[in-house]
């Protein structure tokens, strides 16, 4: 009916793939027989995924899972926890990223990263935003005011902060500080963003607007997104990945994983049985 | 059933409360002991060199008459050594320091060689004038100049440095990192801009205190051979020279008692230098944080 895993290590994934329409879309990440080991702690195990062009990605699951671990390989952010080792490959637009000769900075600049915690730098919203254009090498005082102000609205917080874009990011609320976030992940230009449980920090009227971006923003961009939150995956995403102990226990358009799901598991982790 | 008697606990709280307050005035004492020393010593100084100290007690050479006797070369050369010092031991240790907490692989050789920065901080000043001496003096030929005793108080202070400049850097949030990182930021950038504007205030404390030191450091500038006594001043940093607190030993050694009171002067010179050497830290401090 739709794209599933099998869990056994022995036998490769096989993909049965129909969802129509999204089937159409280009792939942006092609994960295969993915293992991630932290130390002897086997975190990731066989993962094999495809993302969509376009569409929005959730994954759950339960701490612990290996939700954000997967996430954090695919811009290799990863790597900055020390003894790490993987071995698969995960394909961004068709190259292996976990390939060494593909430099991290190169791959960071295509795809952008949204954490848990908003992490504004102890600057000025108006520097924020240009960080990442800045380190590029873009230096015309224009094009950076464009880029602030075409981020700002399009991380949905422009009218808040367009009068005072010279005061300290701190200043802000943790939802304003999350959007900023998105406003500064934005400036890059990104093909994909990556978010990390983004409003699990954040109060429910500051979670309700990331929301609202997500949905406008998969427009232009591909987005993967976890969260703990498995309302908030049915609301938002197109498809969801439901991770337990470090597998991928079921992969399928969201639809059917919340209101069919094949494996007992999700059920019961979606039904509120544990997690 | 209830675990906890409250009457119990009614009765425990004065006793908690009276040893609250005894801590609290025990701590003040302490405090005031480092405060009262000091005070005394100020006050002493104070009265001491005062006199002592006027435009002449500046302008002029050490001189056996102590009426005559200023101190123009050895605050000329306290500065000098400043110039030497400041920039040689703030570059290598800085640049260690981000070495050591940044690029370098975690694994026990660099664990090995963060220990021992640690352990070569508590090693005897002495113990570096000889090194200074068989290093900078006598291998690379640098005579008793002014870069023989700055590079041999650079190494002096280089451990301190480099632990504060660690410290300082380790405490900048890894979320910050994390976020230069993901935006496709170099290791070099995500320093430059993130790492040391956050941890500039905690270098420059480390730096300064550390400067501190070798402002007042007498021991391996002896072993170096630098003099006592000197009528002229340093041209380059090639020059022989002497700094004020070898020039103030000099004078409190001396038994007449008016030589007493010079140094007193001299004293009172290095403390100034010394509080117009912190009050620049915290001017650039506060610059940096007002920025971030």
């Amino acid at each position: 009916m739709n794209m599933t895993l099998t869990r056994e290590k022995e036998s490769p994934a096989i993909e049965i793939d129909n969802v129509g329409s999204a089937a159409l879309t280009e792939k942006v990440y092609e994960t295969s027989n993915l293992n991630l080991w932290y130390g002897e702690n086997h975190a990731l195990k066989n993962i094999n995924l495809d993302m969509h062009q376009n569409e929005v990605t959730a994954i759950i699951g339960p701490s612990g899972c290996g939700k954000s671990t997967y996430i954090k390989t695919l811009n290799r952010m990863i790597e900055l926890v020390p003894d790490v080792k993987t071995t698969g490959q995960i394909k961004y637009r068709n190259r292996n990223i976990l390939d060494q000769s593909y430099k991290v900075e190169d791959l960071r600049t295509q795809v952008g990263m949204v954490f848990q915690k908003p992490n504004p730098f102890p600057k000025s919203i108006y520097e924020n935003v240009v960080y990442g254009p800045k380190i590029h090498g873009i230096k015309n005082k224009k094009i950076l005011d464009e880029i602030v102000e075409k981020s700002l609205k399009g991380a949905a917080i422009w009218d808040e902060v367009k009068d005072r874009l010279h005061e300290n990011a701190y200043g802000l609320s943790g939802g304003q500080q999350q959007r900023l976030c998105i406003a500064r992940c934005l400036a890059i230009e990104p093909d994909v963003i990556l978010m990390d449980e983004p409003t699990s920090a954040l109060d429910p009227i500051s979670t309700l607007k990331i929301e609202e971006l997500v949905q406008e923003l998969k427009k232009d961009f591909s987005i993967i997104i976890v969260t703990h939150n498995m309302q908030q995956a049915a609301r938002i995403s197109d498809r969801t990945a439901f991770f337990l102990n470090g597998e991928v226990i079921e992969y399928s358009d969201t639809n059917t994983i919340f209101s069919n799901p094949n494996d007992k598991r999700t059920e019961d982790y979606i039904t509120g049985r544990f997690g | 059933m209830k675990l906890i008697n409250k009457s119990h606990v009614a009765k425990k709280m004065p006793a908690r409360l009276a040893v609250n307050t005894i801590c609290k005035g025990l701590f003040f004492l302490a405090t005031l002991v480092g405060l009262l020393v000091l005070a005394i010593l100020f006050y002493r100084i104070f009265t001491q060199g005062i006199g002592s100290l006027n435009g002449d007690f500046l302008q002029n050479f050490a001189s056996r008459k102590p009426e005559e006797a200023g101190i123009k070369a050895a605050l000329i050369g306290s500065i000098w050594l400043m110039v030497v010092v400041a920039p040689v031991s703030l570059l290598l240790g800085v640049g260690t320091a981000i070495y050591l907490e940044e690029y370098a692989r975690k694994n026990w050789i660099t664990t090995f060689i963060k220990v021992n920065i640690s352990n070569l901080a508590g090693v005897p000043s002495i113990v570096f004038g000889l090194l200074g001496l068989t290093v900078f003096v006598r291998a690379l030929a640098l005579d008793r100049s002014i870069l023989a005793a700055g590079l041999t108080m650079s190494l002096l202070v280089l451990p301190v440095i480099i632990v504060a400049a660690q410290e300082a850097i380790r405490a900048v949030p890894r979320d910050l990192r994390e976020a230069s990182f993901g935006m496709g930021a170099t290791k070099w950038q995500t320093i430059l801009k993130v790492v040391l504007p956050a941890a500039i205030p905690g270098i420059l404390t480390g730096g300064i205190l550390a400067l501190s030191r070798a402002i007042g450091e007498t021991a391996p500038l002896v072993v170096v051979g630098i003099p006592m006594f000197i009528a002229f001043l340093p041209q380059t940093v090639m020059d022989t020279f002497t700094v004020l607190p070898m020039q103030i030993y000099n004078w409190t050694s001396r038994p007449q008692e008016e030589f007493q009171q010079v140094a007193a002067a001299g004293i009172i010179v290095l403390l100034i230098l010394l509080i117009f050497m912190n009050s620049i830290a915290v001017i650039i401090r506060n610059k940096f944080q007002k920025r971030y």
